[in-house]
């Protein structure tokens, strides 16, 4: 075996290194004057926040005020559910949408057409009035008034839920078909099957094209979750408004509901984070070390010898 | 390096009758006729090579084989059995995927842009298929997965992602890959035309190598070289048919079609 075209010899290391270039760098005094111009508009803007008749000081005691609080978890759990159901039906439909037959394609056309095609709201209200069209829900061994099934919470879920389904088939189709048609071949040359090959091969794989929209998605979803208050649902700018309702600091009581969705989106995109580098394993030769490895390393760096860390 | 087939059991002759028949194959995508009537036949343990300019239908044809192509007129048999079909008296039924997968189990493939699973590494590329189709432990899988490394000269880079190898590494595992299934025949699919030229040798040396061990062997390739060394038999294909075919020797140094000789001028 011809070993030799794996081991490369090692260039020879000269024994003084180079003069180092030492230059004048070229002065870039637009920088300077575009950083002052946009300090300048930000105090600005600063300003006209505290001067504005916005009593800033009762909004951290209501940060952490028991409605507030109930709210959040109101909108985490929700979004949580209706992504899970947006994941696993958007798979459900990228598959039908790309299976030969005809029939289950082209509903799975209509589908993503009219779910994308209408606002959020109108669905959740849809099915918030759905006892319109199914007064009473019958599944043969369980039976009930439409109105009695439909609380708030599952009004959310669907409404949420479904709207996200179409949006992420999309994200999962192009996902499975940005993978190379050569993975598919190989993996049949060896013998496996079409559902295997899907599972082991062509998912993995996808999986890379599909996380980061899909996060995207995940937080849009918490800040969307808060039409589900036109349905009557108790998460964060339905607490917020009553609360609101009774205080008379409205603009406070959304100052607070931001605080908290700033605090869910900046926390889920710390996971993202995490969850992007797992799918990224034999992408690239070797990955960056995450922001803490980064700092840790700097700090043992600054803790045992002085030295600038090289800019990758 | 030393027999493959002493404990891979890969190399064993198939009771009689040729490995592979073609009797008038043709293949057509929509109006483009890429196949015209193949007629050949490979024996067990001989090494096949095809040459041809691109787009005379050679891979195609490799790719009937194993079926990732259908094809559209006339017989292929593999070990005496159709290809893609069943037949009852006169009519053909296509087999099920899964009966079409059973089929491909004993055939390897090596490909032109290697097709190595990116999300895993050299071991685990080897040992998809045997723990995933053939229900292999995987203790036994990883053992025969690192012979098989070994063996391709690659046994020191288990752990690493294809992303972390040279092109004639890539395929080096690639084809570890598909001896790991112990198939009957390999299927070549010009397995260094994406090589750097001086990676090129050591992928040869392997299919050398499995040449020696006697391997059923169908090769696609540009290698004229190989083809006249390692080859016991070559046809030259161009526009979809069969028009020269005999020992590679001859055929190389004394061919006798006009187009055999232009085509052997450019490449020579």
């Amino acid at each position: 075996m011809s070993e030799t075209a794996d081991k490369i010899p090692a260039p020879p290391v000269p024994p003084v290194p180079p003069e180092q270039i030492k230059a004048i760098p070229v002065r870039h005094y637009g920088r300077w004057v575009a950083g002052a111009l946009v300090i300048a508009v930000l105090v600005l803007i600063g300003t006209a926040f505290s001067n504005a008749k916005i009593n800033y000081s009762i909004i951290p005691q209501y940060l952490t005020d028991g409605t507030i609080l109930s709210g959040a978890w109101h909108t985490l759990y929700i979004s949580v559910l209706a992504m899970a159901l947006g994941l696993v039906l958007g798979v459900v439909i990228a598959v039908m949408r790309m299976s030969s037959n005809p029939v289950t394609s082209t509903v799975a056309w209509f589908y993503v057409w009219f779910f994308r095609g209408t606002p959020v709201l109108v669905q959740l209200l849809l099915w918030y009035n759905i006892s319109l069209v199914f007064p009473v829900l019958n599944l043969g061994f369980y039976k009930n008034e439409m109105n009695q099934v439909m609380t708030p919470f599952l009004t959310a879920l669907l409404g949420l839920g479904l709207n996200e389904a179409a949006y992420m088939s999309e994200i999962v189709r192009a996902g499975i078909q940005s993978v190379d048609l050569g993975q598919t071949e190989a993996s049949h040359a060896l013998g496996m099957t079409q559902g295997k090959t899907l599972r082991r091969v062509i998912l993995p794989q996808a999986m890379r094209v599909i996380v980061p929209p899909t996060g995207n998605e995940f937080i849009n979803m918490l800040k969307t979750s808060s039409l589900a208050y036109a349905v009557q649902f108790n998460e964060l700018i339905k607490r917020a408004t009553d609360i609101s309702s009774t205080s008379l600091a409205v603009v406070e009581m959304y100052f607070v509901a931001s605080i908290w969705y700033l605090i869910l989106t900046t926390v889920f995109s710390i996971v993202q984070y995490y969850v992007e580098r797992r799918y990224a394993r034999g992408s690239s030769r070797s990955l960056p070390p995450t922001p803490l490895q980064r700092l840790r390393k700097n700090l043992r760096l600054f803790g045992s010898f002085r030295r600038p860390e090289v800019a990758r | 390096m030393s027999s493959l087939s002493k404990d891979t059991g890969i190399g064993r002759a198939p009771a009689g009758g040729p490995m592979v028949r073609a009797e008038g194959v043709h293949k057509s995508f929509g109006l483009s006729h890429i196949l015209k009537g193949i007629d050949l036949e490979v024996n067990p343990r001989e090494v096949f090579c095809i040459i041809g300019p691109s787009g005379s239908g050679k891979s195609t044809f490799l790719r009937c084989i194993n079926h990732l192509e259908k094809i559209s007129a006339g017989r292929l048999y593999v070990e005496g059995d159709l290809v893609g079909y069943r037949q009852r008296g006169d009519k053909l039924y296509e087999l099920k995927e899964r009966e079409v997968a059973a089929q491909r189990r004993d055939i390897g493939m090596v490909f032109q842009r290697f097709n190595l699973f990116p999300h895993m590494t050299a071991l685990e590329n080897i040992m998809e298929a045997p723990v995933q189709v053939k229900r292999e432990s995987k203790a036994v899988a990883r053992e025969r997965a690192q012979r098989l490394l070994d063996r391709v000269g690659l046994g020191d880079r288990t752990g690493h992602y294809p992303a972390q190898l040279s092109g004639g590494q890539q395929q080096r595992v690639a084809i570890a890959r598909a001896l790991a299934m112990e198939p009957k025949l390999m299927l070549f699919d010009e397995p260094t035309s994406a090589l750097d030229p001086e990676l090129v040798g050591e992928v040869l040396d392997v299919m050398r190598d499995l040449a020696e061990d006697g391997m059923t062997m169908i090769v696609v390739t540009h290698e004229m070289g190989f083809a006249r060394e390692v080859g016991d038999s070559l046809v030259f294909m161009d526009d979809g048919v069969v028009v020269e075919s005999g020992h590679p020797r001859e055929v190389l140094t004394n061919p006798q079609h006009e187009r055999t000789r232009s085509f052997l001028s450019k490449v020579l």
